[in-house]
């Protein structure tokens, strides 16, 4: 685009290489007058930013984070050789390797479900109007990435994400989901679930009865013990504790 | 489960002054499960509640419905005969040796799924929806090409499922793809070949139980019945000794009656009753 701005699409999401011949601010408004102006285009991005030598301290990223989450655009990435840029990044839970970037994770599509959007919701509920209001506690008061399914999942209906996953209906036997984030499941959980699929031990499955056939959190197998097919189901949370999985009941807390 | 409401859409109120039939599949994802029983026995419960009615075998290359129809030596040309062009349709089509508003639409033989594509089936149910008050498909084993081929045409669906494990987690598999093609084809339960002795023992899966995982309304149960297959073999549908009442009830649930269903379940003493009652209010 511009000879201060230069942006590339890589395998991790956008990469916008920022010159260091510029003051910071000048060059932020560039870039996002950049990304307005391209519409849409940006609208659920995973940008990497590059400064190189440039010091940049923590005020001045997590503006610039703001002003991009208010796009809808996810700061991931921030590359420099400069110390106080890392240790800034690092304060904000930035990656600052290329290398260190969980890469998407492809959502599975039948020939025959072709027609059909398996994405219901794409975090449309951001607020634009509260930018730079108060800086994030993390990224959750920008909303997460996730998917809402608002119907039962049958048996051959795998849903992958690289966020959370929501689904308001029942997850038959043969059904499956793998997701980076927690599975929320509203209604029966009987098929396969992954939480945490790129190893984010945090990951929580909970379900109104939770019963699958096999769940795994991050790296983590489990197998719920035989119950009785007629036992009264009641909501539980399974997570890992000590090394292993656990499921308890799941209530408000 | 509620078993009192009639099946809706009866032709009395689906049809107005265009006369046209309705094209219903019969399908169940897993094979051996009962669909060509069914629909051999539907077209003659159909027929005789004396409505106009045609069975279509999609089956192509494994043949059977008019084994089970009883019609295998009567058969000149079949469908893809039809489809390509070497015979009328109503030249392929046999009449039923007993029942006169019955005839078979029979699959090909020598050939396979692949000489049938999915529109040539709409074109085909548009011309018989003219003629025929029922048009029922009986549609292969599996999700693939002939599947697709049996469900294009389909104004309403008939999954077929035992009360097992393997049969109840196709037929889901098969909801779901009926689903995601179209929203708007309503999928009626057919459970087949339950043993209300087994079932009182909870050793079966009970109507109850598959309708809670398939979550779809059932419009029959069907005890198992030796003499089905002695029927299948004779070609003789209609005559099993107590299957055919509950396909006979199948029948006019289709055509519109409220046929209450008969309780397979265990019978549980007045308390469990109590308790089940409380439970089961949504």
């Amino acid at each position: 685009m511009t000879d201060k701005i230069a942006i590339k699409g890589i395998r991790e999401g956008i990469l916008a290489t920022l010159t260091p011949h510029q003051a910071w601010l000048p060059l932020v408004d560039d870039l996002t007058q950049y990304i307005d102006q391209r519409g849409t285009f940006f609208r659920g991005a995973r940008l990497v930013v590059d400064v190189s030598e440039r010091a940049v301290d923590v005020e001045n990223l997590t503006a610039l984070k703001n002003a991009l989450a208010s796009r809808q655009v996810e700061l991931v990435a921030v590359l420099s050789q400069n110390e106080i840029t890392s240790s800034a990044a690092h304060e904000l839970q930035l990656f600052t390797r290329l290398s260190e970037i969980p890469l998407p994770v492809r959502e599975t599509r039948y020939p025959e479900h072709d027609d059909e959007m398996l994405v219901e919701d794409e975090d449309e509920d951001l607020e634009e109007d509260e930018e730079d209001v108060l800086p994030p506690m993390d990224s959750e008061e920008y909303g997460t990435v996730g998917v809402l399914v608002k119907r039962t999942l049958r048996s051959g209906r795998t849903i992958r994400s690289n966020g959370h996953v929501v689904v308001v209906g029942d997850v038959n036997n043969g059904a499956e989901i793998v997701a980076t984030g927690d599975i929320i499941v509203w209604g029966k959980l009987r098929g396969i679930v992954h939480a945490g699929a790129n190893g984010d031990e945090n990951a929580i499955v909970c379900a109104l009865d939770l019963a699958p056939t096999q769940l795994r959190i991050a790296s983590h197998i489990a197998v719920p013990p035989d119950e009785d097919r007629k036992r009264k189901p009641n909501p539980e949370m399974a997570q890992v504790k000590n090394g292993q999985i656990e499921a308890v009941p799941w209530l408000s807390s | 489960m509620d078993k009192s409401k009639p099946y809706p859409g009866s032709p009395v109120e689906a049809r107005g002054q265009t006369a046209t039939g309705r094209v219903i599949t019969v399908t169940s994802g897993k094979g051996g499960v009962g669909k060509t029983t069914l629909t051999a026995n539907l077209g003659v419960a159909l027929a005789a509640l004396g409505k106009k009615v045609v069975t279509i075998d999609a089956d192509i290359g494994l043949r059977n419905l008019d084994i089970i129809m009883g019609l295998e030596n009567r058969i000149v040309y079949d469908l893809i005969d039809v489809i390509e062009g070497r015979c009328k349709l109503r030249q392929a089509m046999v009449k039923h040796k007993q029942y006169q508003s019955l005839y078979l639409l029979p699959a090909a033989q020598t050939r396979d799924k692949t000489a049938l594509k999915p529109v040539q089936m709409i074109r085909l149910a548009e011309a018989l929806k003219k003629e025929f008050d029922f048009i029922l498909i009986d549609s292969p084993a599996g999700i693939e090409r002939g599947f697709q081929n049996a469900i294009a045409a389909a104004d309403e669906v008939l999954i077929v499922t035992n009360p097992e494990i393997s049969s109840v987690r196709d037929a889901d598999r098969v909801i779901g793809i009926i689903e995601a093609k179209s929203k708007n084809i309503p999928a009626h339960l057919v459970l087949n070949r339950i043993k209300p002795e087994m079932i009182k023992r909870g050793e079966m899966l009970s109507a109850d139980d598959v309708m809670e995982i398939l979550a779809i309304k059932i419009i029959g149960i069907i005890p198992e019945d030796e003499t089905v297959l002695i029927a299948g073999n004779t070609g003789n549908p209609g005559t099993a000794a107590k299957a055919s009442i509950e396909f006979n009830n199948i029948a006019r649930r289709l055509n519109g009656e409220p046929i209450p269903f008969p309780s397979y379940d265990d019978h549980p003493g007045f308390f469990q009753r109590l308790i089940r009652m409380f439970n089961n209010n949504p």
